[in-house]
């Protein structure tokens, strides 16, 4: 019955447009049995993909490319549980990745691989985005920092990693909640003076990158363009306005 | 001043009022993670047994985040209405819970009493209250609001049709309001989260729902959800803003991490009033709020979590709002843990928002890392139905493709309307049945391929 009902939504054509569920249909007022179970297993994908973790192996391996040390660090969170329980440990370095920061010198940016709360995205976007964004800031002559692999990591452990290399900039790539449509969204914040202590308004963010998302073109292209803007006005946060598609007026 | 009690042989005491409420708060994560929650089940009810006799009076004159620090005491302090104070003064938390519950304060003395009710006050009677209190109290206040429509009335209900996309494609955000207009949605406003904060992007879908309006004459209003500097920016440039949103919370230091201040919020308040876009009604802005947010920011000077939201509401109230919306699980586990801490949390910020004097709505919602699911926001959208909540969120089968998380669909609005008889926003209904969108009773009835809103390229 609910097949029958679901093809008769006049909707149907508009979901091309869009990965919303739309044009569902109707049994009764509710929703077709078909959908309701669709909408439990993305559920479950999506528990499955917080509790996922970081291929580090893998990752270095993918890294090695770009001819930069590579630093393994882990946050304050010894596991999964602590980490959804206690963000404040996920935003600090544990005392042995702490040691590791001081042996490098002043930088200009700090690229941060996190975990975040899905691994699963950071192990399948992270090269396909640092492939195109890490040629762009070699080619304006940034100096790059090592790159870190930070297991059970927040957005803001960024600050004590690029204050402890002494960077200008620390760029953080981050598994964002899975949502049902998507468990694989990568999120990027960035931040210009990383220190200890700061809070969201210090930062920009770019979400949801992934190819079904901001595509890796699109999400190089802005942040590039937002890490330009902040080395050229020396600051970061809400007083760093995307401008790249301007007011026509 | 030192709260003290005894039990048995045992002394309790609490330092003073803000270890008090934070004490007497029913359990959550996020007290926990802010280490101000009580440390076993006894101190929890003994501090709930000590608030109660604590006069009303007492919350004038200790200010739980001293008034020199911070600009939201300030605000409650002076804007305190001693007159309509008068009704409750001599009462303690506990006599105000009794009286709040009584027969003879009904929707009319409520109403009058609001401003003279300090978020302090309302978040700690409320820890004093059973859910079916918050819910019974709740349904009897009334705030009604209005801009095209009238939103807030005894037996109505509305929703927000939220048509996110996570590029801001205009085809796709166009899809879902289709969808949404032609399931009933979209009578407290159409509100998209923008996924870039671009003033061009934000521009470019405010003129896209404007169209749209104008060109079905939908009695509704539309809001681009970016950071209250783009709208003001925008405003300012007389684009077509009907409603200037802003994420607010309860302490300065945590607007200031969101980038506001007062002075901030005035100054896009009176700008989108200047608009004059609203045709029966001008109330203009739309705040969300959530419980954890100081916490998050670092900024809650030791207060409980319910209490640092109910605090910003005196800032939402401040300003008129059409709309208030606390975006009850959207935070987190660490903050709310599960289902039972989402629904208390849902419940308390909906009669402490409306005892004060707000239109409530609510996010029924959670995130993939919480131990929650549909059932638990069955449960809460029924709850909220039955305690007069003004307004839900309308998604698309309930997954936000852009803020990835879930919240309530279509359908529900749709279950919920039936099971307890609400209707829409009387403007809009006649609309919908203009439309053929809905029958002469408000039932939802199956529009053809012909339909004008999907035959029209608005996008």
């Amino acid at each position: 019955m609910s097949e029958e009902l679901e093809n008769i939504s006049p909707l149907k054509a508009l979901q091309a447009f869009t990965a919303a569920r739309i044009g569902m249909g109707h049994v009764g007022l509710s929703v077709p049995l078909k959908h309701s179970l669709e909408f439990k297993l993305a559920h479950a994908n999506a528990r499955d993909a917080v509790y996922s973790e970081l291929n580090t192996e893998g990752l270095a391996a993918g890294l090695k490319q770009f001819n930069l040390p590579i630093l393994h660090l882990h946050s304050e969170a010894e596991n999964r549980a602590k980490y959804l329980q206690r963000p404040d440990l996920g935003r600090k370095l544990n005392k042995a990745s702490l040691d590791q920061l001081t042996f490098y010198n002043d930088t200009d940016i700090v690229i941060i691989i996190a975990d975040g709360l899905s691994a699963t995205a950071v192990n399948q976007n992270i090269n396909g985005l640092l492939a195109l964004l890490i040629p762009k800031l070699l080619s304006v002559k940034l100096k790059l920092a090592p790159l870190c692999l930070v297991q059970q990591g927040r957005v803001a452990i960024s600050d004590y990693i690029g204050y402890g290399l002494r960077a200008k900039l620390s760029l953080i790539l981050i598994g964002e909640r899975p949502g049902l449509s998507a468990a694989d969204s990568m999120g990027a914040y960035l931040t210009y003076s990383p220190v200890p202590g700061l809070t969201d308004e210090s930062r920009n963010c770019i979400s949801n990158i992934r190819p079904a998302g901001l595509n890796y073109y699109f999400a190089a292209d802005k942040i590039f363009y937002l890490i330009q803007e902040a080395f050229k006005r020396k600051l970061s946060g809400i007083n760093l306005k995307d401008n790249a598609g301007l007011l026509d007026h | 001043m030192a709260y003290k009690h005894t039990i048995g042989s045992k002394v309790y005491q609490f330092n003073d009022l803000k270890t008090l409420l934070a004490k007497a708060s029913p359990y959550r994560s996020g007290d926990e993670l802010a280490t101000v929650c009580a440390e076993s089940y006894q101190e929890r009810v003994v501090a709930q047994i000590t608030l109660a006799d604590v006069p009303l009076k007492v919350f004038l004159n200790e200010a739980i985040i001293p008034y020199e620090k911070d600009e939201i005491t300030r605000l409650i302090i002076d804007d305190h209405d001693s007159e309509a104070f008068q009704a409750i003064s001599s009462l303690t938390v506990g006599g105000f819970r009794d009286w709040l519950l009584s027969n003879e304060t009904d929707t009319f003395l409520l109403k009058k009493t609001a401003p003279g009710i300090t978020p302090e006050m309302a978040a700690a009677v409320s820890k004093l209250m059973r859910n079916q209190d918050l819910i019974a109290v709740a349904k009897k206040c009334g705030v009604i609001t209005r801009f095209r429509n009238t939103i807030g009335l005894k037996g109505h209900f509305s929703t927000r049709l939220q048509p996110n996309h996570p590029t801001d494609d205009r085809k796709g955000i166009a899809a879902s309001i289709i969808d949404g207009l032609l399931s009933g949605s979209g009578d407290a406003v159409i509100g998209i989260n923008p996924a870039t904060d671009s003033p061009a992007a934000v521009m470019n879908l405010l003129r896209m729902i404007d169209t749209l309006r104008q060109q079905f004459d939908i009695p509704t209003q539309s809001c681009v959800l970016s950071h209250i500097t783009t709208t003001l920016e925008l405003a300012n440039k007389n684009a077509p803003v009907d409603l200037c949103f802003q994420s607010i919370g309860g302490t300065e230091q945590t607007n200031r991490s969101f980038g506001i201040n007062l002075a901030l919020i005035e100054e896009a308040y009176q700008a989108t009033l200047a608009l004059n876009r609203g045709t029966i009604g001008n109330n203009v802005m739309y705040f969300e709020t959530g419980q954890g947010s100081s916490l998050s920011a670092n900024a809650h000077h030791g207060v409980d979590q319910q209490t640092c939201e109910a605090r910003a509401y005196a800032v939402a109230r401040k300003f008129n709002p059409l709309l208030v919306n606390t975006v009850v699980g959207f935070i987190g586990p660490e903050y709310l843990y599960d289902g039972k801490q989402i629904i208390r949390a849902a419940l308390e910020d909906h009669f402490c928002g409306k005892l004060l004097g707000l239109p409530m709505g609510v996010d029924v919602c959670y995130t993939n890392h919480a131990e929650a699911d549909q059932d638990d926001m069955d449960n809460l959208l029924t709850l909220l139905g039955v305690a007069g909540c003004n307004f839900v969120m309308g998604i698309p089968g309930s997954d936000d493709i852009m803020l990835n998380y879930q919240s309530t669909s279509f359908h529900d609005a749709l279950y919920l309307r039936k099971v307890l008889g609400l209707k829409h926003a009387p403007e809009f209904e006649q609309w919908l049945q203009k439309q053929g969108i809905v029958d002469d009773n408000g039932d939802i009835l199956q529009v053809g391929l012909g339909h004008k809103l999907l035959a029209d390229k608005f996008y």
